[in-house]
């Protein structure tokens, strides 16, 4: 799932541009990759038939054909069209001169509505506001606790009045509340409702017209597939919403949704929700999720993930010690620990730009129980064993390997390939061209295995 | 989609204590009626937003085989999520067969694909196993899809309908207020409920839910766990932790481990499926709020991909709202019947 599409376009655009002049033919081939590789991210079928006409058309004006490079040509192309149907306008929330500022979400079950109130409430209150909720979700059980139990959190009023009375009289209700108590920000949650539904999506409509929100948020899960257009097609109708919060791209979701939903609507997406946790809500960034439709890599997020885990005089200690390989074991376990707290290696890989083919084979060896018993083995050694692995020797081995519950050739795989590792960070801090396939090869994970060629480690394999 | 409680659930040795086809009790020659106003009400649900497609097919869409026929077909699928590599199959096999002459005729083309679709999704849907006693129930997903909805829906199922002896495991301990929802939801079975603080920790909920049907003799524990996104290796670990306190305590626990998938999920659901499977060996999968217009054409995928079925649907957010899995109704949904 994970490069298919970074690997077809890079597949097919690099043999358009191994073979120079092109033919329409040739461009409409590419276009079929490209069309494919846009589905498999979810996007919606229309909106890609429509997207890549338009690159096709941008392809051919743009003198492809005769263009000295013309892969690189329909690369741009894509990449231009995909960046301007994803950008525009950098969109903010509109804060009302006069409070309070009344923000209304909306959306299906469980896109995380609820969630993101919290967060925007954290937000602003960070921001030194004064931030009230309203419970408008009646229906689903609970739903006025978890609200109230964000706002304890987070240091936000909530106004709420159980579930028997009607949503939109208790939104009317909070908005007058809000106005009494001088909050700044009103942020209205609503129960999860499907577009089709046609009472509930009078309802918000209801609520809207009485609450007068400056800002309607829609909210969608990045794991939407081909329905998401119909989604917000209709809650366009219903209650003209102004922008969209896009939730769970903490996962490893393509979000196409967010292209199909921003092409029929052209409603800017103006928060990116990366995690259950209430601070995990972020500046939306459309150029980094153009990339992740298209298989680029999101290095910028990679960085800022790395950044929010790693203390930053650490990393930099990290920094020097690898650069200058007095880099320990004790280091790498350190390193490996915090790398972990990610996300899997293969989320993390899979936001590596670049080696989509390598990254994609990686994935499938890459077994985070290796990395256990990688952890393990280096657990089992003593603080001098882990500063200069070189002291190792046949009875530090095999004492090792019985403490780590491993082989002795798991651990002596483990030494060779951290000496390796050390000699490829050398040639990094060098200057010198990262070879893929050294990087491979010192893959630690690999190592835990004790020998032999690495394979799917009696789990399930992909099946074709 | 829908299928027929009664071959719904493997009770084993069990009598169903009350209703014994699983429709809820009420005057006898009530039952059909009641019963065909639900499925028209489903399939009501389901067409909501029918597809020029299948209007098309019913109009007469096989009636001249080209390649715009199979594209048109290609179209239907992809937009119901079914996913480019399992179209490519479906429609290339239907081309195929077609060619060779195996079947003739707008009609039985029509067919064909039907029972194609069908197969593909699991001909004969796995029954849920409760032959043990107590039978231990795991619902995994990433959030929202519906986990605590569903151990609510089921537990009203066993609980009312067929009068088996439920322990729901509130063993989300981390969701705000995920065990006062799944509380309110017990109360509404009229079943028991086992539950820790906020914070708490999950195995052991599950641990004593267990250890509680085994001193009361009840019949089944539903376990409900906190949503988690498939690539955090960390709470998939946890999971699995889970899991096997479930096993420590009963050897033959978990009997059952279902994944919900949400019907509006696309591609990604794939990787769900995967990765929950390798890390807790799911056992099937439940496909929620197949209510909206999204057609959970990923469960195809994930059948044929990974061998995994669906083995029930949800429909709505009310407690009657979950069904059995029945394939050839939703082959015929998938194609916007
Ligand atoms: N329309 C519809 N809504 C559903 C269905 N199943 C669940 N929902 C709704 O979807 C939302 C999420 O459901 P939950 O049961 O809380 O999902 P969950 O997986 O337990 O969520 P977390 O525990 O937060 O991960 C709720 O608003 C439910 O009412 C369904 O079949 N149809
Ligand atoms: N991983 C992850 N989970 C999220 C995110 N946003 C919300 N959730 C979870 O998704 C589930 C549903 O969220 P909730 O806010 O209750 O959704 P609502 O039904 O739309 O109000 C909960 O389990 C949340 O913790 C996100 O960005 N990432
Ligand atoms: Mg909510
Ligand atoms: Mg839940």
């Amino acid at each position: 799932m994970f490069d298919q599409l970074s690997e077809r376009l890079q597949g097919t655009l690099a043999e358009l541009r191994s073979r120079g002049k092109l033919s329409e033919a040739d461009i409409d081939k590419a276009m079929r990759e490209v069309r494919l590789a846009l589905l498999e991210a979810d996007v919606n079928f229309k909106v890609v038939k429509a997207f890549t006409a338009d690159v096709k058309a941008r392809a051919i004006g743009g003198g492809v054909l005769e263009a000295l490079n013309p892969g690189q040509q329909v690369v741009k192309a894509v990449n231009q069209a995909l960046t301007e149907l994803m950008g525009g306008s950098g969109a903010d929330l509109v804060i009302s001169p006069r409070a309070p500022t009344v923000i209304l979400m909306a959306g299906l079950q469980g896109s995380g509505k609820t969630t993101a109130c919290g967060k925007l409430a954290k937000t602003l209150i960070a921001d030194g506001k004064s931030v009230a909720m309203a419970a408008c979700d009646t229906q689903r059980p609970a739903a006025v606790e978890q609200l109230q139990l964000l706002g304890q959190q987070v240091g936000a009023t909530v106004y709420s009045q159980g579930t028997e009375r009607d949503p939109v009289e208790i939104a009317e209700w909070a908005l007058g509340q809000a106005r009494a108590e001088t909050q700044d920000v009103l942020i209205v949650d609503t129960a999860g409702r499907l577009h089709v539904d046609a009472d509930l999506m009078a309802q918000l409509s209801e609520i809207k017209r009485r609450t007068k929100p400056h800002n309607v948020l829609l909210v969608v899960d990045a794991m939407t597939g081909q329905d998401a257009v119909n989604v917000a097609e209709q809650f366009a109708e219903a209650a003209d919403f102004d922008a969209i919060v896009m939730t769970k791209l903490d996962g490893d979701a393509r979000g196409g949704a967010a292209l199909s939903i921003k092409a029929v609507t052209g409603k800017p997406i103006v928060y990116a929700s990366v995690g259950e946790k209430l601070d995990a809500l972020e500046r939306f960034h459309p150029d980094r999720m153009a990339g992740r439709i298209l298989g680029m890599g999101d290095v910028l997020s990679l960085i800022e993930k790395a950044e929010a885990e790693f203390d930053e005089a650490d990393a930099e200690e990290m920094q020097r010690k690898m650069m200058t390989a007095q880099f320990t074991l004790e280091d790498f376990l350190k390193q490996l620990k915090q790398v972990r707290k990610m996300g899997s290696l293969s989320s993390i890989l899979g936001m590596m730009p670049g080696m989509g083919k390598q990254i994609k084979e990686m994935q499938n060896q890459v077994d985070d129980r290796d990395l256990d018993r990688v952890e393990a083995i280096i657990l089992s050694m003593t603080p001098a064993e882990r500063f200069d692995p070189s002291i190792i020797n046949g009875t530090r081995r095999r004492r090792i390997a019985a403490g780590s519950g491993t082989t002795i050739q798991a651990v002596k795989q483990l030494l060779t390939q951290f000496e390796q590792m050390r000699k490829m960070f050398k040639q990094l801090a060098s200057g010198r061209q990262l070879d893929p396939r050294a990087l491979m090869q010192s893959q630690v994970g690999r190592a835990g295995r004790g020998g032999g060629r690495p394979s799917g480690g009696g789990r399930a394999r992909r099946r074709r | 989609m829908a299928g027929e409680w009664a071959e719904a659930f493997d009770l084993g040795w069990r009598e169903p204590r009350d209703a014994p086809d699983g429709e809820p009790q009420g005057d006898p020659s009530d039952r059909g009626e009641r019963r065909r106003g639900r499925l028209k009400r489903l399939r009501d649900s389901l067409a909501r937003s029918r597809s020029a497609l299948g209007a098309e097919l019913r109009s007469g869409l096989f009636e001249t085989l080209d390649a715009a026929t199979w594209e048109r077909l290609e179209e239907a699928l992809i937009m119901a999520d079914v996913g480019a590599p399992t179209t490519a199959d479906v429609v290339g096999r239907l081309e195929i067969e077609a060619e060779s002459g195996a079947f003739s005729g707008a009609g039985a083309t029509r067919a064909r694909l039907v029972e194609l679709l069908a197969e593909i999704a699991g001909s004969k849907p796995a029954k849920i196993d409760l032959r043990d006693s107590p039978s231990v129930l795991l619902m995994v997903g990433v959030n929202g899809t519906g986990k605590t909805t569903t151990t609510g829906k089921l537990a009203y199922r066993l609980q009312r309908e067929l009068g088996l002896e439920v322990i729901v495991a509130a063993a989300d301990t981390y969701r705000a207020a995920a065990v006062e929802q799944l509380q309110t939801w017990s109360e509404r079975a009229g079943c028991q409920i086992i539950r820790a603080e906020t914070g708490g920790d999950a195995g052991a909920v599950v641990f004593d839910a267990i250890a509680a049907a085994q001193s009361r003799a009840a019949d089944v524990v539903l376990c409900d766990t906190a949503g988690r996104l498939h690539n955090r290796a960390d709470l998939m670990k946890e999971l699995e932790k889970v899991r096997n306190v479930a096993r420590r305590r009963l050897p033959s626990a978990p009997h059952e481990v279902l994944i919900t998938i949400d019907a509006t999920t696309g591609q990604n659901g794939l990787r769900q499926a995967k990765l929950f499977a390798e890390a807790v060996d799911v056992s099937g999968v439940v496909l929620t709020k197949l209510d909206g217009t999204a057609k959970g054409g990923i469960a195809l995928a994930i059948a044929r991909e990974l061998g995994i079925g669906v083995k029930l649907i949800g429909v709505g957010e009310g407690i009657e709202d979950l069904r059995p899995f029945e394939p050839r109704e939703y082959a015929e949904a998938l194609l916007g019947e």
